[in-house]
């Protein structure tokens, strides 16, 4: 329980706000002064889903594991030269259509770590709003421009496996 | 009026009087509300205030006045149209009628009334009229919650104030604004001239008093029960919006700095610096130049004022309105009347 | 029998009559009072009607729902990684500490149990966002008093737990980090140096509340006496939390229960208060933050070395089963129902959330107050309304 301040509380709290003054006065204040400066998200920030078109091969997962249904893939199977001379054409999904509608998005990051390929990347860009809200449907190239702000992953903790 | 090289005809002299009364209630205004609520109030939670509008966010005031005036001129359909529209005219009335009395100079005063003192404290009163009409006719539950606290609120708080300016106008022996500053100017303390006697050092129980019954009267927090925002939204105000809303806005802030003008007289000193230092006794013998460099040191001590009561206003939490009144009446008003009798038994004593 | 004050008393009979008066005659005296739902006072959108009788409320009433989200029907047609997401939002203050009485009931039911780094990781972030939580409280105390100050220092050093949490997992406020079977990713180089940091900065903070807050005479008249709940009341209304603790019983989910997780480490004490009024109710939440901070510091020094997720599928199929499993949360007792029949999903989830128990005693507690009290009471007793509506 606590006891009876030997200062009235009164003027200690007259104190502490004067204290702050201060503080501000000589050292700044605690905020940034955006958009003039910018703080640094760290690495691990959910900004932005890049995608990295070569390695998806349309198998569909992440548009079937995002809790919203915010992906849309659409894709065809076609034929491709053979890998060696004098082989069969293989069969490949080509993708068509790759759009991820952030308004619907819950950046939740279920589909960057299901998908099996590494053709997804979170980034840390958060500063892509737009007046129009359809203009939030980021398509296939939109979004293969948004890998160039992928950073590396960070280091991990002592004691941590590696995977 | 000062002894001017031309004759300035008497319509000349009102309209200066006007501009002057508008110069002497608006720029305190803006500078309390600059200095004090954006920039002080932000420094002491961390953060630096606006800082876009103007170099340091200097013209956001001006920002301000012009979004609320732009804004549409509500009134709710229940209400009481032209009760509801005078309202904060009549707050606003009852600064400019304060301010008549606070002499910035030996001769740059608007009305030398000799019973100054009366005439404010019975004017301060206008603005109790202003918010209960504001809180009654808004037709709405918050504005009229908002509006019957500040009713009790108010009155409760200008007996201690009247009982705090009954000390000094004993000490002083004068109603007269511009006598009181002169006495504490020419005075000495225990023959010790050098400071003068502002009334602040002898009268200090009376000052504090004063200064907590004028955080009453502006309803700043602690005692910020009428407006309350956390319960009340906005108490008596909540109905308001746009240029009306700019009214009750400036006439809090005109306010806190005219009561801070008063105190200032009553308690600082006025405009003066204590009249030793120069070697005048009577007020005949100050220079012209006072009147100039008066409203200055008026201007200071006006900002040390306000200063301490916006430093309380953003450090504590409100008071409840029956504890609130429980502290008026228990133990301000007993104290004041003490003090009062205390000063006049030192007065025909000594 | 329940010990009620004087006034609540003489209140309550006023209220009887009042009550019978207004069933017979029209009614022409009382003022009824709508608080919300768009109010500042109170966390969100709830609507509380107020009889009035001038300033004294004669009756009270909460009505919830302006936020319901129907996070119990959406849990249904989703699977078990998608419903953690959603459950992040149901208490967006402490986010973190939603997903882990769900993940551990989905574990309880396929019989696994997260390895020990996982585990103390898990509590670490867990007591982290309890501090996220309440130090936000602490500044929100102020404002419901008419103190503008001490929300913008209780912002400033929450920013410290949310970049740690950031840092982390990803995410500010939704961190999405549990997964059945440990943690989605393990922590970032130089992780526990900065929580140590953040750690001492949180203890000034607590200092700074009590210095400006709780030891101001304004905010303790304001705070003792009002809203007493005696401790068989609360526990017959439910109340969990600190609002249990600060009516003098001594029930605390952490020690109390034995969960796959690693507050038994940690050397750390449960606070409780005799008084049952509100200022014992944020009184007992400033030392818990406190508290908070120290059982954060003994776990970083404990976190064992290996991996973070124990071998699970691709593709999790909970086996069939319910399981029930509640965690002492920032806001009281949270807990999960989950009923699953072997598919990817839950096939019913029930929560339990704390603050819909919370303001179930409002009728009660606010009989024969005054009107600044309501607010006193409402922010002592600390609800979210995502956590009352879901």
């Amino acid at each position: 329980m606590p006891d009876k301040p030997k200062v009235p509380g009164l003027f200690k709290g007259l104190g502490v706000t004067l204290g702050i003054l201060k503080d501000t006065v000589v050292d700044g204040a605690n905020t940034v002064q955006y958009p003039h400066e910018k703080e640094a998200p760290p690495i691990r920030a959910r900004g932005v889903i890049a995608l990295h078109e070569d390695n998806c091969t349309a198998c569909m997962l992440c548009a079937r594991s995002c809790p919203d249904w915010c992906i849309y893939i659409e894709g065809h199977k076609q034929l491709a030269p053979p890998r060696r001379a004098g082989g069969k054409p293989r069969q490949v999904n080509h993708l068509d259509r790759f759009d991820i509608d952030y308004a619907l998005c819950m950046y939740c990051g279920i589909c960057v770590e299901v998908c099996p390929f590494d053709a997804l990347f979170w980034s840390p860009e958060y500063e892509y709003s737009e007046p129009k809200i359809a203009d939030l449907l980021h398509d296939k190239e939109k979004l293969g421009e948004w890998m160039e702000t992928v950073p590396e992953a960070p280091a991990l903790e002592a004691g941590a496996q590696k995977k | 009026m000062i002894q001017l090289a031309i004759e300035i005809p008497y319509w000349g002299q009102s309209l200066l009087r006007v501009l002057g009364g508008l110069v002497a209630v608006l720029l305190p205004a803006g500078t309390i509300v600059y200095l004090f609520l954006f920039k002080m109030m932000s420094f002491m939670q961390s953060r630096l205030g606006p800082m876009e509008a103007g170099p340091y966010g200097s013209l956001q005031l001006v920002a301000e006045v012009g979004k609320w005036m732009q804004k549409e001129d509500l009134a709710p359909d229940a209400a009481d149209k032209h009760i509801f529209k005078m309202a904060p005219l009549v707050v606003l009335l009852s600064t400019f009628l304060l301010v008549v009395i606070v002499p910035f100079g030996p001769d740059a005063y608007f009305t030398n009334f000799s019973v100054g003192v009366f005439f404010g404290l019975a004017v301060a009163s206008v603005s109790v009229l202003g918010i209960l009409i504001a809180g009654w006719a808004s037709a709405s539950k918050y504005s009229l919650l908002g509006g019957l606290r500040a009713a009790g609120q108010l009155i409760a708080y200008e007996l201690p104030m009247v009982l705090a300016t009954l000390g000094v106008v004993i000490q002083a022996g004068s109603m007269n604004l511009q006598d009181i500053t002169v006495v504490q100017n020419t005075g000495a303390i225990f023959g010790f001239s050098g400071l003068g006697n502002p009334f602040i050092i002898t009268q200090f129980v009376g000052f504090v008093i004063f200064m907590i019954a004028v955080q009453a009267e502006l309803t700043q927090a602690p005692f910020d029960m009428p407006i309350a925002e956390s319960e009340l939204v906005s108490g008596y105000m909540t109905e308001y919006s746009g240029f009306r809303f700019l009214i009750f806005f400036i006439a809090e802030f005109a306010t806190a700095g005219v009561f801070a003008f008063i105190a200032s007289v009553l308690f600082l000193g006025g405009w003066g610096i204590p009249f030793s230092w120069f070697g005048w006794d009577t007020i005949d013998d100050v220079p012209d130049w006072m009147n100039l460099v008066g409203p200055l040191i008026m201007f200071g001590k006006m900002l040390f004022l306000t200063f301490i009561i916006m430093w309380v206003r953003f450090s504590f939490p409100r008071f409840r309105e029956d504890q609130l009144q429980t502290f008026a009446w228990k133990v301000l008003i007993p104290i004041a009347l003490l003090n009062t009798a205390i000063t006049a038994i030192f007065k025909v004593a000594l | 029998m329940t010990v009620l004050s004087d006034r609540q008393q003489l209140s309550y009979i006023a209220s009887q009559a009042a009550d019978a008066r207004l069933n017979v005659e029209l009614e022409t005296e009382g003022m009824t009072l709508n608080i919300g739902p768009q109010h500042p006072a109170t966390h969100g959108t709830l609507r509380i009607i107020c009889r009035l009788d001038g300033e004294q409320v004669v009756w009270a009433e909460p009505s919830a729902g302006y936020m319901h989200r129907g996070y119990e029907k959406l849990t249904e047609v989703r699977t078990f990684p998608q419903v953690t997401t959603l459950v992040n939002r149901i208490d967006w203050l402490g986010s973190f500490a939603n997903e882990v009485p769900f993940i551990l009931a989905a574990e309880k039911l396929m019989e696994i149990e997260a390895p020990p780094r996982a585990q103390v990781i898990r509590t670490i972030l867990f007591e982290l966002s309890r501090i996220a939580n309440v130090s936000l409280f602490l500044g929100d105390l102020g404002v419901q008093m008419g103190a503008i100050t001490p929300v913008f220092i209780a912002f400033r050093d929450r920013e410290y737990v949310l970049n740690l949490i950031e840092s982390a997992t990803g995410g500010r406020f939704h961190p999405n980090f549990d997964r059945i079977g440990g943690l989605k990713d393990d922590l970032p180089a130089g992780w526990i140096d900065e929580t140590r940091q953040v750690m001492v900065k949180l203890r000034e903070f607590c200092d700074i509340i009590e210095d400006l807050l709780f030891g101001n005479e304004i905010f303790q008249s304001r705070m003792r006496g009002i809203g007493i709940i005696p401790a068989d009341i609360a526990k017959d209304y439910g109340l969990s939390g600190a609002n249990l603790r600060a009516s003098g019983v001594d029930y605390d989910l952490r020690r109390d229960q034995q969960l796959p997780m690693a507050w038994d480490k940690a050397d750390w004490k449960v606070w409780t208060h005799p008084d049952g009024d509100s200022f014992a109710r944020c009184w007992i939440r400033l030392q818990e933050t406190r508290e908070s901070c120290k059982i954060v510091e003994q776990l970083l020094d404990q976190i064992p070395a290996g991996p973070i997720m124990t071998k699970v599928p691709r593709i999790i199929k909970v086996p069939e089963g319910e399981a029930w499993v509640s965690t002492e949360n920032p806001l009281g007792e949270m807990g999960y129902y989950v009923v699953s029949k072997g598919d990817l999903g839950p096939f019913r989830v029930k929560i339990r959330s704390a603050s819909f128990n919370n303001i179930s005693i409002v009728p009660w507690a606010l009989k024969g107050v005054y009107v600044p009290d309501i607010i006193t009471i409402l922010a002592s007793l600390y609800f979210i309304l995502g956590d009352i509506d879901r």
